[in-house]
């Protein structure tokens, strides 16, 4: 047996509309090993929530294998259950249910003893920073609270392996980053894999080790955030210049500072230089140095690192704005069809 | 736990029952308690639940009482009255599950390694609690006004309503199932099912005066018969109509769980 966490071989789920099909997924593959983060990210509709329910024994895959935690989704679909811990995109606890009863329950339902699992429960409102509420009622609750809950019930039996669906939609920047420091301790102290769709770009670039980018029920990508600015769009420099004519005499010593193959890249708009480069703001000095011996003053100077929605552009021709995701991480209420 | 899976691979589902972590009564044991609690934290909402019952009994009663001439006094009525509270506390309790398929609560049981039997058993389960309690003041609300049943008779007409709701509850959540999101759909399905029922098995109103064909349908009711068996039973009277109401409860029992495990595990 591989030590894959999860292993994805073309994946597929095909969904009856009306008389028409819909491929939500169209051939998942993927291969992830244990204490890796993986952020999912793509626009709505591109199948990041069917593929981690696929994966989560929610759905039944129309095609394809996949091998989860070490079981096969199809023919052990419990044993799996019984591995992974999974957090929806929508709430999980029975709203009239208490805080602490519904997290002991969970751990009940996995097969904890009640004792064991009323430890488990209080140790994990310390640390969610749910003391507070833990005799309310779900009800009662805040949508941040509700989603430290939410994430609670998805850690009570400590799994090996969870998949979250956009854990920080809705919260505010405060919960957002409080979420981030809990997966990254989860990471830390038990070596939790942690598999994750995310609507935000920044979250995506700022947290994820590796970002999986899909697009139309396929994954276009696959690399590390800046593996992927790197590969796909690499840092540029930009240069102004007083003039037109003086750009254009800047170009001819410009070439040798490309990476080869990326001579295209290289372009002059109006008085604007911009080129692809190697560690660019390493690099600047000495084009600079370059230009002026050769008697071209560049008067303003500036490096551009890619982000993920220039890789997304490089690699659909849309933005990710245009697709309908959220660039920053402000709330923007939309949620993805399953 | 590291087991191999090579050999699991080829097992169809049903065999990996070794894998679940709790027994199969745990399963229902749990899935019970846990809907239970919201019901014993909060028990004024059953009591709440039989204004509708208590409305027939203070305004229905005496009107059919003055149309019968007396005859159809409050031993006639009230335990159809009984039947009548276990039909609409277990009818609409769908609507519970579907509210949790909105709020993503379901989808998380969906998630959890319990069997999917027990998630439907364990919440049709909980049925018969709020509805042998209401059943349970409903008849001490009406025994200062006359009403006195049977002690022992009382005791088994209770078993069989509470079995009948069991039944019934786990059809209901079979209907919320089936409808998935669209509530509407819940509702419209549950009122044109419901009021057919409870007209036809002469809950309210006797069904001998009416017109023939009426005793006909009824006579395919199930809950016809569990009318007759809680008058009978009721006034004491262990006989036919007694073992056919308990068996056309033990009949929706079956059914409804059955019905509502195969739309469980669909889900």
């Amino acid at each position: 047996m591989s030590m894959k966490v999860i292993e994805a071989e073309r994946l597929t789920k095909t969904f009856a509309s009306g008389s028409k099909e819909v491929q939500a997924v169209r051939g998942l593959d993927v291969r992830v090993d244990p204490g890796e983060l993986v952020a999912f990210l793509g626009p709505n509709g591109a199948g990041k929530s069917t593929s981690l329910r696929l994966l989560a024994t929610l759905l039944e895959p129309s095609g394809g294998a996949a091998h989860v935690a070490g079981h096969d989704i199809r023919t052990d679909p419990a044993a799996v259950r019984g591995r992974i811990g999974y957090v929806g995109q929508l709430n999980s606890a029975g709203h009239n249910q208490r805080v602490r009863d519904e997290i002991i329950m969970q751990g009940r339902f996995y097969g904890l003893a009640k004792d064991a699992a009323g430890r488990r429960a209080d140790s994990l409102l310390e640390s969610l920073e749910l003391g507070g509420v833990a005799t309310q009622v779900v009800s009662s609750l805040s949508g941040g609270q509700r989603r430290r809950l939410d994430i609670a019930m998805g850690l009570v039996h400590a799994p090996s392996l969870l998949f979250l669906d956009e854990p920080s939609t809705g919260l505010d920047p405060q919960s957002r980053a409080n979420l981030w420091r809990h997966i990254h301790r989860l990471r830390d102290e038990y070596d939790t894999t942690v598999f994750m769709t995310t609507h935000y770009l920044d979250e995506a670039d700022a947290f994820a080790e590796r970002v999986m980018v899909m697009d139309h029920g396929r994954v276009i990508a696959d690399d590390t955030p800046s593996g992927l600015k790197a590969d796909l769009i690499g840092e540029r420099v930009v240069l102004e210049f007083d003039s037109h004519a003086e750009a254009e005499l800047a170009l001819p010593h410009l070439r040798d500072h490309v990476p080869a193959g990326a001579l295209q890249d290289l372009d002059r708009r109006g008085n604007t230089v911009e080129l692809p480069v190697h560690s660019a703001s390493r690099r600047l000095p000495e084009i600079v140095l370059v230009l002026a011996q050769a008697g071209v003053t560049a008067h303003s100077t500036e490096t551009k690192r890619p982000t993920l929605d220039d890789v997304f552009f490089a690699l659909t021709g849309r933005t990710l704005r245009e697709a309908g995701v959220a660039t920053t991480t402000e709330p923007s209420g939309e949620e993805e069809a399953a | 736990m590291t087991m191999s899976t090579d050999h699991r691979s080829t097992v169809s589902r049903q065999q990996s029952e070794v894998l679940y972590p709790n027994s199969f009564p745990v399963d229902v044991w749990l899935v019970f308690l846990r809907e239970l609690r919201p019901v014993l934290r909060d028990p004024m909402s059953v009591v709440f639940g039989l204004l509708q019952p208590l409305i027939f009994v203070g305004l229905f009663m005496p009107l059919l009482s003055s149309f019968s001439g007396g005859e159809l006094d409050l031993h006639w009525f009230v335990p159809g009255v009984l039947v009548m509270v276990s039909l609409f506390a277990t009818a609409s309790t769908g609507s519970n599950l579907q509210f949790d398929m909105h709020t993503g609560a379901h989808e998380r049981t969906l998630v959890l390694p319990l069997r999917r039997g027990p998630l439907l058993i364990g919440r049709a389960l909980k049925e018969m609690v709020p509805l042998t309690v209401q059943a349970c003041v409903l008849v001490a609300i009406t025994m200062p006004f006359g009403f006195l049943p049977h002690p022992v008779g009382a005791l088994v007409g209770l078993v069989i309503l509470a079995v009948f709701g069991v039944g019934f509850g786990a059809l209901s959540y079979a209907l919320a199932l089936a409808v998935k999101n669209q509530d509407w759909m819940f509702w419209t399905i549950q009122q044109a099912v419901l009021f057919p029922l409870m007209i036809l098995s002469g809950m309210l109103l006797p069904l001998e005066q009416g017109p023939g064909w009426m005793s006909v349908v009824a006579g395919f009711n199930p809950l016809s018969y569990i009318v007759d068996a809680e008058r009978a039973l009721f006034a004491g009277q262990f006989g036919p109509e007694a073992l056919r109401g308990a068996a056309a409860a033990v009949v929706v029992v079956l059914i409804g769980l059955f019905v509502g495990t195969r739309t469980m595990r669909k889900a």
